[in-house]
């Protein structure tokens, strides 16, 4: 079985005012295997929590229900809640969107990435660990790393504090990594540095990644796959190098509002939402 | 409409904004451009008056703004700013907080203005007794667009006005900024980091790197690449 990740028939609802359920994520299923697959749709369209059902840090008041939701041949769907938590950090790693949310405030940069190579290895020194977590800065391409190991996450930038949180999840080795919106906050400049050291991890570990955006153009050029969601439910599914050929009218309307450097300056076209994309894919 | 000379902004020490000088003319739509930290943001507040220490000189419609009051200031100027989530108030209905700066600045009929506003930017007199957590984030940057444009200001400086919204919401919000800037008559201060929405939205803009300008370019040179700098390449490359 080479298949990564599994997912099949995936449900997830918040409960609403009336004491009902409204389904947020609506019979979403989904292979992974070594590669890097992009899921794009608007903000509510449920991609986020499709890689948070994954991980298994949904908030316990969310319903789930899944058929079947295997990673590397565990059931994750019977799986404890210590077996789960065994595996988030060491083989499931998650980079979120706004490193201003995500690191510890009051604890330097540094200290973080060490706390979490030392969670993955008790037995290692805290010299070698200071030197690992200087590495994995240098890896993330951020300059003076001596320095940067010292500062606390308000000194830094959007884009530096993204990279520490990057190179924090990457120092484990993950097996498999969900990137929710990794690069939105960041610089385009940087954001290819980001990317390339993502992809230095699935070509040369053989990771698997899940990569969570809203940057049609970015997902085109940097995944292997593409899965296009819209209302909790998968519209259209696409190898990334046809992105640009996607068929479902959804896909070619986000496709269209985009502006182009060498574009037309006449109106962007927005999206006229069609009640049938919500139905049945 | 926007004269800036030789304008230096230091944070502790440390330039935010070194030498940069640049004009828009009445009309035009500007675009600052360039990495996090290059000082883009910092230029725009520091017009807008929120930065207290900074020299070289800045002028709004030929005069000086540290010579202008502070509420005349505010009936030339306004700002759009990034975060929608986090620049209204969340206790305010929308109604209070675009007809704020009215009753600030005593206007008449603050309410009858704030229901054509709501309009102007296509939410509809309605919405004025929402509260923003009730709005989604495009529509609370069209609310925020609003407030803006209350004191009937000329030159609107919008810091990364679509960064926050999805792609589809941001081609709604662009096409209202480009119909408003033509039937008000608006000059537009636009930075972005993203190199398609300027070269959509302005006319000329300018490329900043470490806290200093590399090179200012029309649209047509973006377009056609006549571009010098190497820096400017890279950003088109990796746009």
């Amino acid at each position: 079985m080479s298949d990564l990740v599994q997912i099949e028939n995936l449900h997830v609802a918040f409960r609403n005012d009336d004491g009902g359920y409204n389904d947020a994520v609506r019979g979403v299923s989904l292979q992974l295997g070594r590669e890097k697959l992009g899921i794009v749709g608007e903000s509510g369209s449920g991609k986020s929590l499709t890689g948070r059902a994954l991980l298994g840090v949904l908030p316990p008041y969310a319903r789930i229900s899944v058929d079947r939701m295997q990673f590397d041949g565990i059931d994750l769907k019977s799986a404890s809640p210590k077996l789960r938590r065994s595996l988030r950090g060491g083989r499931m790693g998650m980079i979120l969107q706004d490193p201003k949310f995500s690191l510890n405030p009051v604890m330097t940069v540094g200290k973080q990435i060490v706390e979490a190579i030392r969670i993955g290895d008790r037995r290692i020194s805290g010299g070698d660990a200071k030197k690992k977590a200087l590495g994995i800065l240098e890896a993330v391409h951020i300059r003076e790393p001596e320095r940067v190991f010292g500062l606390y996450p308000h000194e830094l930038s959007g884009g530096m504090g993204q990279r520490v949180m990057i190179g924090m999840m990457v120092v484990r080795e993950p097996d498999l990594l969900i990137a929710d919106e990794p690069t939105s906050a960041l610089d385009v400049t940087v954001r290819t540095q980001v990317l390339s050291i993502l992809d230095e991890l699935v070509t040369r570990r053989g990771m698997g990644l899940i990569f969570i955006s809203h940057d049609l153009n970015l997902v085109s050029k940097f995944c292997d796959r593409v899965i296009v969601m819209y209302a909790g439910r998968i519209v259209e599914s696409i190898e990334a190098s046809r992105l640009h050929e996607a068929t479902h009218p959804y896909t070619r309307g986000l496709l269209s509002c985009l502006p182009q450097i060498d574009g037309s300056l006449e109106p962007l076209p927005v999206l006229n939402r069609e009640a049938s994309w919500a139905g049945a894919a | 409409m926007l004269e800036i000379r030789n304008l230096n902004v230091e944070f502790s020490g440390k330039l935010a904004v070194r030498d940069t000088s640049f004009a828009v003319q009445p009309g035009e739509s500007f675009g600052l451009v360039g990495e996090s930290g290059s000082g883009k943001s910092t230029i725009l507040r520091t017009v807008m008056g929120l930065n207290a220490t900074w020299n070289g000189s800045i002028s709004v419609d030929g005069q000086d703004v540290r010579k202008i009051p502070r509420k005349q200031l505010a009936k030339m100027v306004q700002m759009v700013f990034q975060d929608p989530y986090s620049s209204l108030h969340p206790r305010y209905v929308i109604g209070q907080q675009i007809a704020e700066p009215m009753k600030i600045n005593g206007i008449a009929n603050p309410e009858r203005r704030t229901a054509e506003l709501l309009e102007l930017i296509g939410l509809g007199a309605k919405f004025q007794f929402r509260f923003p957590h009730e709005l989604s984030g495009g529509q609370r940057q069209r609310v925020a667009i609003a407030r803006a444009l209350a004191l009937s200001p000329k030159l609107l400086l919008l810091d990364e006005p679509t960064s926050a919204l999805d792609v589809s919401i941001q081609a709604e919000i662009l096409n209202l900024l480009n119909r408003l800037r033509k039937e008000l008559g608006l000059t537009f201060v636009i930075v972005s980091h993203d190199l398609a929405v300027i070269s959509y939205m302005c006319e000329r803009l300018m490329v900043m790197r470490n806290a200093q300008p590399v090179e200012t370019l029309t649209r047509e040179q973006l377009r056609s690449g006549a571009i010098a700098e190497d820096y400017t390449k890279a950003l088109i490359a990796a746009a």
